[in-house]
């Protein structure tokens, strides 16, 4: 089988040389401008020691744990209610679910303008309830709905699978030892399905921290670290600034992933 | 768990419906409206305007050359992500080393990277070589990096779960050489895989933004780039039949990929010995059409 081995080598060179010169230079070649600029390597710590870089940093974290919260408690009630109810036009429902799945950010963008832009759903339920319109689209709300909006397609699937895994006799036994419907979610639903939270709240937390496309429609003034990696490269050439931040950025993410894969072990590795 | 279902539906059965039909409207609703915005006359005086296929048209006139290349790039991304994908995946999943593990690890990075970092490193590093820079060959750079974990996932994840190395024994042991091997018995059975991996990057190559805004000019621009385009600068209305065009695009692509998972799932349960590391697989091509395809 040796022979094998150097045509096996022959069809995994082309992946090793597009990887190589397209991938690992280019990400080199980042690091190393990073530490160009005046600063020197400092400019990675300017991310926690410059006042506004650290200011869209904080922002784009909270903003991130704040989505995936929500988004995972929507995701578990709806997927708990879906994966447990048959009736009919379920899979109907699912796959509507799902379908934003495949939206850009830039389309997710849109929506949120078309719910709670100027012309929106939102804005003309309040004004014809309340005789004021309600418009958010353009702030720190609309990219914070945007974010759960391309979240619960993502982080549904992963939910439902697990508790199709479930055991129900777990909570029979519950039952039968006379907890509650809450004490069984609470005691025995939920922790059971810990290993899926970590792994489908890292992918959704990750996700918001990199996400450009939704922030770049909405745009104007909301300050996350992704546009500020942009506007600092496209308006003011600080290339050696953006280069670091978005070096800092894709490590943060990167690591995110890698920690939540170790803890939660196989899971992960269906969730991506 | 369905003998709750089987029980009399009482007021938790409907408040759960309610709530999960208020988020299914809260993710469907827009784009419904935004496909009737595109095709009504004036979307701010609303339906009673009229229907017209006029935005449509003119999204069309304004966006050929956008559509075309979109379509050029997902097939060319397509071809490169069968020929270096597929067989890497094939030796990735039989010979597993650290290199191959290490291998793996970092072909896998552009998903949990920011895809604006990486058209930064692409701008950074190939951004001088102007013929290149302004070809359509940079975008496609940047897609088939960003694809090409995709496709390797699905074909491993296939060829994982059929055993592919006591296949590959028993047609050796019958004298089949290696590249025989390969063509009638490796590709064969990793179709299904190939068949998810190539509907998966085409579908993230149409609607890929985060790099393609960084890596376009004005002569190579993309359908997500036409579309935050038409956002800025037109009105509503050509927004949203733009929006239309690009839903009208993806959703057969979305429906092939629903129905090719249903039917392997079929398949799986119709098997007697369907035990739980033969669902594996299942959970694992579901799992990587769960992975962040809008960042």
């Amino acid at each position: 089988m040796s022979r094998d081995l150097s045509r096996q080598l022959v069809l995994l060179l082309p992946l090793a040389i597009l990887v190589g010169a397209f991938f690992l230079l280019p990400v080199g070649r980042l690091i190393l401008v990073g530490a160009s600029g005046e600063a020197g390597a400092a400019a990675y710590t300017a991310v926690l020691t410059t006042p506004r870089y650290f200011e869209s940093f904080l922002n784009t974290i909270l903003l991130s744990a704040g989505v995936t919260v929500v988004t995972l408690a929507i995701s578990t009630a709806a997927g708990l209610f879906l994966q447990r109810n048959v009736f009919p036009g379920r899979d109907l429902l699912i796959a509507l679910m799902t379908f934003p799945l495949a939206f850009p950010g830039v389309v997710v963008g849109f929506m949120v303008i078309m719910l709670a832009g100027r012309q929106g759903v939102i804005g003309s339920v309040t004004d014809a309830l309340f005789d004021e319109k309600l418009v958010f689209a353009y702030s720190m709300a609309g990219l914070f709905m945007g974010y759960v909006y391309f979240s619960i397609p993502r982080v549904i699937l992963t939910i439902m699978a697990a508790i199709e895994k479930l055991d129900p006799a777990l909570e029979e036994a519950a039952r039968s030892l006379g907890a509650g419907p809450w004490t069984v979610l609470r005691d025995v639903v939920l922790p059971a399905l810990k290993p899926a939270f970590l792994a489908s709240g890292a992918v959704c937390f990750a996700t918001a921290m990199g996400a450009f496309g939704t922030a770049f429609t909405l745009a104007t003034d909301i300050d996350v670290l992704p546009m500020t990696i942009y506007t600092e490269f496209v308006l003011y050439a600080n290339f050696a600034t953006a280069a670091a931040l978005s070096i800092v950025l894709g490590a943060i993410t990167w690591l995110v992933l890698a920690l939540s894969r170790s803890l939660a072990g196989n899971t992960v590795a269906a969730a991506g | 768990m369905l003998r709750g279902a089987a029980q009399k539906r009482g007021w938790g059965f409907w408040a759960q419906l309610a709530f999960t039909l208020l988020v299914c409207g809260f993710l469907i609703l827009p784009a419904l409206l935004s496909m009737l915005a595109g095709i009504t006359v004036n979307f701010f005086q609303g339906l009673s305007s009229g229907l017209t296929l006029k935005w449509v048209f003119q999204v069309f006139e304004l966006y050929s050359d956008t559509l075309l290349l979109t379509l050029g790039v997902a097939l060319g991304c397509l071809c490169v992500t069968l020929l270096i994908g597929v067989p890497a995946a094939y030796v990735l999943t039989v010979r597993q080393t650290w290199l191959t593990r290490l291998i793996e690890e970092v072909v896998t990075l552009p998903v949990a990277i920011p895809g604006l970092a990486i058209a930064l490193a692409l701008l950074l590093t190939y951004g001088g070589f102007g013929e290149f820079r302004r070809s359509w060959g940079f975008i496609l750079v940047g897609h088939v990096l960003y694809t090409l974990p995709f496709m390797l996932r699905a074909v491993m994840a296939v060829l994982a779960s059929i055993d592919i190395r006591t296949l590959e024994e028993g047609a050796a042991s019958l004298g089949a050489g290696f590249w025989t091997r390969f063509f009638t018995v490796v590709l064969p059975n990793a179709r299904s895989g190939i068949l998810a991996g190539s509907l998966m990057v085409v579908t993230l190559s149409i609607g890929e933004f985060n790099l393609t805004w960084m890596l376009h000019t004005p002569l190579t621009k993309t359908l997500p780039v036409g579309l935050a385009d038409s956002y800025a600068s037109m009105r509503l209305e050509v927004g949203s039949a733009f929006t239309l065009v690009f839903f009208v695009m993806i959703v057969p692509l979305l429906v092939a990929m629903q129905t090719l998972s249903r039917l392997e799932r079929r398949a799986r349960s119709a098997r007697p010995l369907a035990d739980d590391k033969s669902r594996e697989p299942a959970a694992k091509t579901a799992g990587a059409t769960a992975v962040e395809t809008v960042r």
